[in-house]
């Protein structure tokens, strides 16, 4: 079932890793930026910790976070993202942060944007240990708000149980609008997405179901607030 | 980086011996290896930063490569090692990379602090 995206007055994108905003919601990024609306992202880490360093390497472990730092600004650039923001934290140890300094985080960007949306994942439902710390984060800092000043919450989801324990995506949109940025923001993250994007590319071509769908519709699941599992710190 | 050459490896291990060194040590399958595949069980390991002082280290084996470093009271050691490298400030980077490309495993020693 497919869904418009809304018109919203100011869209807040946060993400742990440089490239998780390019997979699952560069569409939509690039949607509510043609409309002219503000969309803030910030991005918690330069996944610093990546593996994909090549062999023969093209990159060492110290100097991939300024490789994926510029690929981030290239994305942002493709995608129109006007504020950018690194907030310096390390790849894959957001969830030994003090938790209550990650909520705060998110809140000092909730009382300085005052936006209308957030997107970032799913709590329980995002896989990746710094995914899930930084859907915490979200939840923690927008349930501290009264309910009728909350933003929408919505979520990216993929961990392999999604489906039969938190059911079908509430929003599912058609981005083939704007297939091409969406493309040149998976590009410009090309030390992490090389391989992908060529076996994507194929299957693109071929129209192969799985992959068209995969790339030219994006999913978001409303936080289940009569379900919250996030806990109280 | 490039293949490992032991000589230079050794020469480099050598050379960081005995004095106040820092390093970065890390072993990873990957923060998806479980989802992608439910069977696979994932375990790793890192430490940065860490100040250590050997006595004496060495690089061993035919390729991936093992280094071991033997401190007063303890052990460091690190295996499946394929590629150095120096970076700007003359610390040895040593790297595993896996035959798909990923980094499996680091070690690196260096006089001043990592970054980040």
């Amino acid at each position: 079932m497919l869904t418009e995206i809304e018109k919203e007055e100011q869209v807040l994108v946060i993400f742990p890793h440089p490239d998780d905003e390019a997979f699952g919601v560069s569409g939509t990024i690039a949607t509510h930026r043609k409309r002219g609306t503000p969309v803030t992202y910030a991005c918690l880490t330069l996944g610093e910790m990546g593996r994909n360093l090549g062999n023969p390497p093209f990159a060492t472990r110290e100097s991939l976070p300024e490789i994926r730092k510029a690929e981030l600004k290239n994305a942002a650039e493709a995608l129109d993202i006007q504020d950018l923001r690194m907030m310096g934290l390390r790849d894959k140890t957001l969830e030994f942060e003090d938790d209550c300094k990650m909520a705060d985080l998110v809140s000092n960007l909730l009382a300085e944007l005052k936006p209308s949306l957030v997107i970032s994942f799913y709590p329980g439902f995002a896989v990746h240990p710094d995914h899930e710390a930084t859907a915490r984060a979200v939840v923690r800092a927008v349930r501290r708000l009264p309910e009728g000043e909350r933003p929408k919450l919505h979520l990216v989801a993929f961990a392999n149980n999604t489906d039969t324990d938190l059911g079908a995506p509430d929003l599912v949109y058609d981005i083939s609008d704007v297939f091409e940025q969406k493309m040149a923001a998976l590009r410009a993250h090309i030390s992490q997405t090389a391989w992908m994007l060529k076996e994507m590319e194929k299957l693109l071509h071929q129209k192969d179901e799985t992959t068209v769908q995969r790339i030219m519709f994006e999913r978001f699941w409303n936080y289940r607030w009569d379900d919250d599992k996030v806990s109280e710190l | 980086m490039e293949p490992i050459i032991t000589a230079k490896v050794q020469e480099s291990i050598d050379s960081f011996a005995n004095q106040e060194v820092y390093i970065h040590l890390e072993t990873t399958n990957g923060a998806y290896a479980s989802h992608f595949d439910e069977k696979f069980f994932s375990a790793g390991a890192y430490i940065r930063n860490a100040k250590i002082s050997y006595e004496h280290g060495k690089i061993v084996g035919e390729g991936p490569y093992r280094v071991g470093l033997k401190l007063a009271i303890g052990w460091v050691y690190a295996e499946g090692l394929t590629h150095f490298g120096f970076d700007e400030k003359g610390r040895l980077l040593l790297a595993g990379h896996g035959f798909d490309g990923k980094l499996a495993v680091a070690l690196q020693i260096g006089k001043e602090p990592f970054k980040y």
